[in-house]
């Protein structure tokens, strides 16, 4: 056993982004160290710099050929690839947004953007995760960088507690999840998921082993589920979001749950995706359950950054609808969805941020009233977002839940497609909410945006390119497609 | 009964003891008492099952490090029994229950009949030479080295957490300011203020 250990630094490559993102972590971070007062916004640079050169080589690994590293734990494929590349780009995207929100509330520090760059390491130790113990880490390298991101206001009211209730759910469900993973590891004899494939995919398994790996995958479901925030594993979501600091919520609220889809596609698809019959139904009740209470509940919002939360929840069910189905396309679906949903997730959160100024944190659906007299040209881009994320076409929202809902009837869930709907549409009501008070509604308040330019002109990008995509949505349907 | 099963009821014996023992006992600092003890008898039995150098590591970290920090804490912390106790019997109806329902669910699924010794077969004794601790090395640097790295990175988080969550500003630091204190004249420490007696003036 002690001779036939094989290293080749040539495979190293695969990983390069990984360890080029670390590298640039370990840097900025002693480079802060030595900057004065007036030099900050070098380690901002140097973030956006560091996250563009790790998305260009993962960009460069599209392409090649399925591989995996460092004894089975480090897989690099497609999926893994083009996931990579998405989040950088959101998160380039949420540090553009984020400084503003940051220089406004007197934020900005080198630790954030570490601390940032931190998580994104650990959701791509995720997305490229082969082995349930890598999977596990990359996930508390994420939630362990979340935790002090959200309490890193820690003057402002709610933060503590947000992070708090954070810290203490997420560790019951890495509790949960490790509790899972250790039944399957008893049972199976490997933390390799594709060893754990061979072994649930074998014809003759006896009833014990189903039994226990049943037992196992509960667990593991419901790990998941509560880092997705699917009903009823919920209960964080709504308070996190809005004690957390804007720029925070928007950052937790998009990448990580690409990171999430891809750990349950690891464990869940990969790796036991023979149990399908077994878990598509828990999936079902989560996901019909995730979709009524967002959609309902978000009603009675009067804080965006709430409704926000429970319009993620409804999210959150649709994505799960896609696994529900079983088939190759309906996980491309649920692929397609979630990118989409970190899309216009940035841009509403780049609008509220937007209009944030130092003391006024325009988290109230309220202080949107009267939006479209002073900044016409922004309520239009929020007009976009709300009415993508509402589901009209021909927004990109329309078609990520179109998508879902034809790989679902075409699987045969037709009930279960109509339910969806028919929420869907009660959701439309709290997203027509907003769109009523910033085009029918005034206010006394002057609504100024103080945004820098390059703000001004991503978010603008952002939004316009939801529509535009909604009108040419076809790569990136065929795209999601080609990563199963 | 072999010498080493002795052994081994004794240590069980002792480890859901003492596991207990913490659960139920309403001092603090005696719940981490029994809790080093239970992480003994959990080190003794691992040393039964070979594996020294795990063994010898619980107690040096667990024992000697983290309980030891825990017991600083808790003397430090003035915890307030009478909230924490505050809802507990209108809990423990439901957390029984539910706690039954698990352990119930629990032998079910995890019990004799799935794992037991006539299902999975016991652990070899291995040979006078094993070195558990070389065997953990190599696997700890070879085969496990990129969850190695990964724990390190985690390690490195935790250090700029804390740092970051503890270390506000320069106002909460305790720092001596050299310049200051060269420069500071007599009219900055004394400040003399005249005050008008009203007894006098009544005189």
């Amino acid at each position: 056993m002690m001779n036939t250990f094989q290293f080749d630094t040539a495979l190293l490559l695969v990983a390069l982004p990984e360890i080029f993102l670390l590298s640039s972590i370990v840097v900025i971070l002693l480079v802060d160290l030595f900057l004065t007062k007036g030099f900050k916004q070098v380690t901002y640079y140097l973030t956006q710099f560091s996250l563009f050169i790790t998305g260009l080589l993962a960009f460069n690994l599209i392409g090649h050929p399925e591989t995996v590293i460092f004894s089975n734990s480090f897989v690099l494929d497609n999926m893994a690839s083009v996931f990579k590349v998405f989040m950088m780009g959101a998160t380039m995207v949420a540090m553009v947004y984020s400084r503003h929100y940051l220089t406004q509330h007197s934020l900005f520090r080198g630790e954030y953007f570490v601390l940032v760059l931190l998580s994104v390491l650990g959701m791509m130790v995720m997305v490229s995760g082969y082995s349930l113990l890598t999977l596990y880490l990359g996930l508390e390298i994420l939630s362990l960088s979340l935790y002090t991101l959200i309490a890193i206001a820690r003057e402002r009211s709610g933060a503590i507690e947000a992070a708090l209730k954070y810290f203490v759910l997420g560790a019951i469900a890495s509790g949960l999840l490790l509790y899972g993973m250790s039944m399957i590891y008893g049972i199976s004899g490997s933390l390799n998921i594709s060893e754990i494939s061979a072994f649930a995919s074998d014809a003759n398994l006896g009833s014990r082993e189903t039994l226990i790996i049943n037992f196992g995958l509960v667990f593991l479901v419901i790990g998941i589920a509560f880092k997705l925030g699917a009903v009823p594993f919920h209960m964080w979501v709504p308070d996190v979001y809005q004690g957390s600091p804007t720029s925070v919520t928007m950052f937790l609220s998009t990448v990580p749950k690409i990171a999430a889809v891809a750990m349950l596609v690891r464990i869940l698809i990969d790796g036991l995706g023979a149990m399908h019959p077994y878990w598509s139904d828990l999936f079902m009740v989560l996901a019909l359950l995730s979709i009524a209470l967002g959609s309902v509940v978000a009603l009675m919002q009067t804080n965006i950054k709430r409704m926000l939360a429970y319009s993620t929840i409804s999210h959150v069910g649709f994505i799960m609808l896609g696994f529900v189905t079983g088939v190759v396309t309906g996980y491309g679906a649920a692929t397609f969805y979630v990118l989409v949903y970190v899309f216009m997730s940035l841009a509403a959160f780049g609008i509220i941020i937007l209009l944030n100024k130092k003391g006024f944190e325009a988290d109230q659906i309220s202080d949107y009233k009267g939006l479209s007299k002073h900044s016409p040209w922004f309520a239009l881009m929020m007009l976009i977002v709300i009415l993508s994320m509402a589901g009209v076409p021909p927004m990109l929202g329309f078609y990520s839940k179109f998508f879902i809902l034809q790989q679902l009837v075409s699987a045969g869930f037709v009930t279960i497609a109509i339910i969806a709907v028919v929420f869907a549409v009660i959701s439309a009501y709290y997203y027509l909410q907003i769109i009523k008070s910033m085009y029918f509604e005034d206010s006394e308040k002057e609504i100024v945006v103080s945004a820098p330019m390059d703000m001004k002109l991503i978010l603008s990008i952002n939004a316009i390119l939801i529509l535009v995509i909604g009108l040419f949505p076809d790569f990136w349907m065929k795209l999601a497609l080609s990563l199963f | 009964m072999t010498f080493d099963q002795i052994l081994f009821y004794v240590f069980s014996f002792w480890f859901i003891a003492s596991s207990l023992a913490m659960i139920f006992s309403r001092n603090a600092a005696k719940a981490v008492l029994f809790l080093i003890l239970s992480f003994f008898s959990a080190a003794s039995i691992w040393i039964l099952l070979e594996a020294e150098f795990l063994a010898i590591t619980l107690i040096l970290v667990y024992v000697g490090a983290v309980m030891v920090l825990f017991l600083f804490v808790i003397k430090m912390l003035n915890i307030d029994k009478s909230t924490l106790r505050a809802k507990f019997a209108g809990y423990l109806p439901l957390g029984l229950i539910v706690a039954a329902i698990i352990i119930a669910e629990m032998t079910l699924v995890l019990g004799g009949n799935q794992f037991g010794l006539d299902v999975v077969a016991a652990p070899a004794r291995h040979a006078a030479d094993y070195s558990n601790i070389t065997v953990l090395a190599m696997q700890l640097y070879t085969t496990y080295v990129y969850p190695f790295e990964l724990a390190a990175v985690l390690l490195l988080i935790a250090i700029i957490a804390a740092i970051t969550l503890v270390h506000r500003n320069e106002l909460n630091r305790k720092k001596q300011s050299i310049s200051e204190q060269v420069n500071v004249q007599a009219k900055d420490r004394v400040r003399l203020v005249s005050i008008n007696s009203p007894n006098k003036e009544n005189k």
